[in-house]
C-alpha cells in the first residue's frame, strides 16, 4: 500500500537560545500507509506529544520533513483531523453542533451540515443526545463527541493524542472497540499517540516505541493479531506475548525516564 | 415532601419567598420598636407610599429615566470595554503594564470626579451617562482581557486544527468561551455604573431615582426615600435579569 504520511528525519529542540535546550525528538522517522492504524508509545518525555503536535501543524521550527501525499506539511493540513487528550468539546455547543463545527467552519449550509453530522453522531454511537451539552455527558460520550467531529471534517489521517487516557479501563477497551469498527467502516488511516501498551496492541497493525528523551524510534513491531479485532483479543496467549515483548523494551525506558524526572525535580 | 422538591426546583420562588419572609421580619421589629421607624418605614409604609411618589415626582418615569441612562453608560463601557479587553489579550505587553492601573482605577473613587464632569458636560444628561461609563467600562475591560486569556489552549488548538480563521477563532471559540468571565465583568460593571449614576443624580438634583431618592430624603420622607430606593432595586434586578438571558442565550451550560 502507498504511504499517505511520510516523517524523515524529524527533529525539534526547545529553548534553542537558552542555557538547557531540550532536545525532544532526534531523527524520527516513519512511514505510515493510507489505511493503517499505528500506534507510537514510549515514556513520559519520549517526544510522543511533539510528534503529534508536530505532524498535526500545530507546531513548528523543526528540522527534518513530514509530508502527506509528498506535500510538506507547514501549519494545520486539510487532510489532518485531530483528537486531543485533554477535554476539546465545545462546552456552548450541543453534540450535533460540536460534530458539525468543522462544517460550519467550511462554509456548509445548516440542514447539510445537520445531516452530515448526524450520521457521525450515529456512527460513535451517541443516538439520542444529538441536543446534550457536553455537560450533560459522560467522559467517554464528550471523547466519542470529539472523535465524531473530526471524522465530520474527514482527514485522510486522524490523529489521536491518547483520547481515552483520561477514562476508566473498562471504558477505554469499549471505546478501543468502537475506535476499531470505525477504523474498519471508513477505511482512516489513525496515527495513536498512547503510553497504555494494552491499547495499543488491541488496536494497533504497528506499535512504534519510542525511546526516553530525547525521542528515538527504538523498534517498529507489527501486531499479527486477526482482523476484525476487538477487545475480546487481549484474552489471547498471543496478545499476552506482544504486551511482554513491548513491556520489556518499554521498561528500561521508562525507569530512565523516572529516574531523570526525579534527579531535575531534585535539582530544582 | 414533594412541596420542599418542587421549591428547590424553583429559585424564583424561593428567593421571593426569602424577601417575603424578611419583609414581614421588618414589619414586626418596626412595629415592636426594635427597629427605629424614623430610620427604617414599616415595609407596608413603603408599599403605600409607591402611589403619592409617583404622583407628585414621576417615580415610572424617573424610573425609565435611570435605566435609560445606565443602558446609554453600559453600552458606551461595552463598545469600548470589550475591544479595548482585547486589545490589551493581543498585545501581553500592553495587557501587562496597564493590568495594574486599571485594578487600581477600578478602584478609586470615581463618583468624586463630578465636579470636573460638572464643568465639562454641564448638568446634563451626558454628564450621568459619562459618570456612569467610567467605573462600568473598567471591570469589562479587566474580565474581557481575563477571559480570553482563560480560553484553553486545547480549545485553540482544536480551532486551529480545523483550519479556522482568526476571525472564526475569535467569534466561535474565543468569545463564547470567554463569554461566563466577562459577564462578571458586564455585571459588576452595570452595577458600579448604577450606583454612580444614582450618586450623581442624587449629589446634583438632577436626572432620575437619585434625584428622587434626594427629594424625598430631604423633605423626611422616609417610606418615599424608602420607595424610591426600591426602584433602584428594580432598575438593577432588570439588568442582572437582562444579562442573564443574554448569557444564557450567547452560553446555554
Amino acid at each position: 500500500m502507498a504511504n499517505i504520511l511520510e516523517i524523515s528525519e524529524v527533529s525539534k529542540t526547545y529553548d534553542l537560545d537558552s542555557e538547557n535546550p531540550v532536545q525532544a525528538l532526534d531523527r524520527v522517522t516513519l512511514d505510515v500507509a493510507q489505511g493503517e492504524f499505528v500506534s507510537v508509545i514510549g515514556p513520559s518525555g519520549c517526544g510522543k506529544s511533539t510528534l503529534f503536535n508536530i505532524v498535526g501543524g500545530l507546531i513548528g521550527q523543526y528540522e527534518g520533513s513530514v509530508r502527506i501525499d509528498g506535500r510538506p506539511v507547514d501549519g494545520a493540513h486539510r487532510d489532518v483531523g485531530v483528537v486531543f487528550q485533554e477535554e476539546s468539546t465545545f462546552p456552548w455547543r450541543t453534540t450535533l453542533d460540536n460534530v458539525a463545527f468543522p462544517l460550519e467552519v467550511q462554509g456548509m449550509a445548516k440542514p447539510e451540515r445537520e445531516d452530515k453530522a448526524r450520521k457521525f453522531v450515529s456512527l460513535v454511537g451517541l443516538d439520542g443526545f444529538e441536543n446534550h451539552y457536553p455537560a450533560q455527558l459522560s467522559g467517554g460520550m464528550k471523547q466519542r463527541t470529539a472523535v465524531a467531529r473530526t471524522l465530520a471534517y474527514e482527514p485522510r489521517i486522524m490523529l489521536l493524542d491518547e483520547p481515552f487516557g483520561a477514562l476508566d479501563e473498562q471504558t477505554r477497551m469499549l471505546l478501543g472497540d468502537k475506535m476499531l469498527e470505525i477504523w474498519a467502516a471508513l477505511n482512516q488511516t489513525m496515527l495513536l499517540i498512547t503510553h497504555n501498551i494494552t491499547e495499543a496492541v488491541q488496536l494497533s497493525d504497528r506499535v512504534v516505541v519510542m525511546s526516553f528523551r530525547p525521542g528515538k524510534i527504538k523498534e517498529v513491531i507489527s501486531v499479527d493479531l486477526p482482523r476484525p479485532r476487538s477487545s475480546e483479543v487481549i484474552s489471547t496467549p498471543k496478545f499476552g506475548e506482544y504486551v511482554g515483548r513491548l513491556w520489556t523494551l518499554l521498561r528500561e525506558e521508562a525507569s530512565r525516564g523516572m529516574v531523570e524526572s526525579e534527579a531535575e525535580l531534585a535539582g530544582r | 415532601m414533594t412541596g420542599s422538591f418542587r421549591l428547590s426546583k424553583s429559585p424564583v420562588l424561593v428567593g421571593a419567598l426569602g424577601v417575603a419572609v424578611f419583609l414581614c421580619v421588618l414589619e414586626i421589629a418596626v412595629e415592636t420598636g426594635m427597629v427605629m421607624e424614623l430610620v427604617v418605614p414599616r415595609p407596608s409604609d413603603t408599599f403605600l407610599a409607591f402611589p403619592p411618589v409617583q404622583e407628585d415626582m414621576d417615580l415610572v418615569g424617573n424610573f425609565f429615566v435611570t435605566l435609560g441612562m445606565t443602558a446609554a453608560s453600559t453600552a458606551i463601557a461595552l463598545s469600548i470595554g470589550v475591544p479595548f479587553g482585547y486589545f490589551l489579550y493581543r498585545n501581553r505587553r500592553y495587557g501587562i503594564a496597564y493590568e495594574g492601573w486599571l485594578a487600581a482605577a477600578f478602584a478609586a473613587p470615581t463618583v468624586l470626579l463630578y465636579p470636573l464632569f460638572l464643568v465639562i458636560f454641564g448638568r446634563t444628561y451626558l454628564t450621568l451617562i459619562m459618570m456612569g461609563f467610567i467605573p462600568g467600562a473598567i471591570p469589562i475591560v479587566i474580565q474581557t482581557r481575563q477571559g480570553l486569556l482563560g480560553v484553553s489552549q486545547t480549545l485553540l488548538n482544536v480551532g486551529r486544527s480545523f483550519n479556522v480563521s482568526d476571525r472564526e477563532m475569535f467569534w466561535k471559540i474565543q468569545l463564547p468561551s470567554a463569554v461566563p468571565t466577562i459577564f462578571t465583568g458586564i455585571r459588576i460593571g452595570v452595577m458600579y455604573t448604577l450606583v454612580n449614576i444614582v450618586a450623581i443624580e442624587y449629589l446634583i438634583d438632577f436626572g432620575g431615582l437619585g434625584r428622587i431618592v434626594s427629594e424625598m430624603y430631604f423633605r423626611f420622607d422616609t417610606p418615599g426615600t424608602y420607595a424610591s430606593i426600591v426602584a433602584v432595586i428594580l432598575v438593577s434586578v432588570f439588568f442582572y435579569w437582562g444579562f442573564g438571558r443574554i448569557e444564557k442565550w450567547l452560553r446555554p451550560v
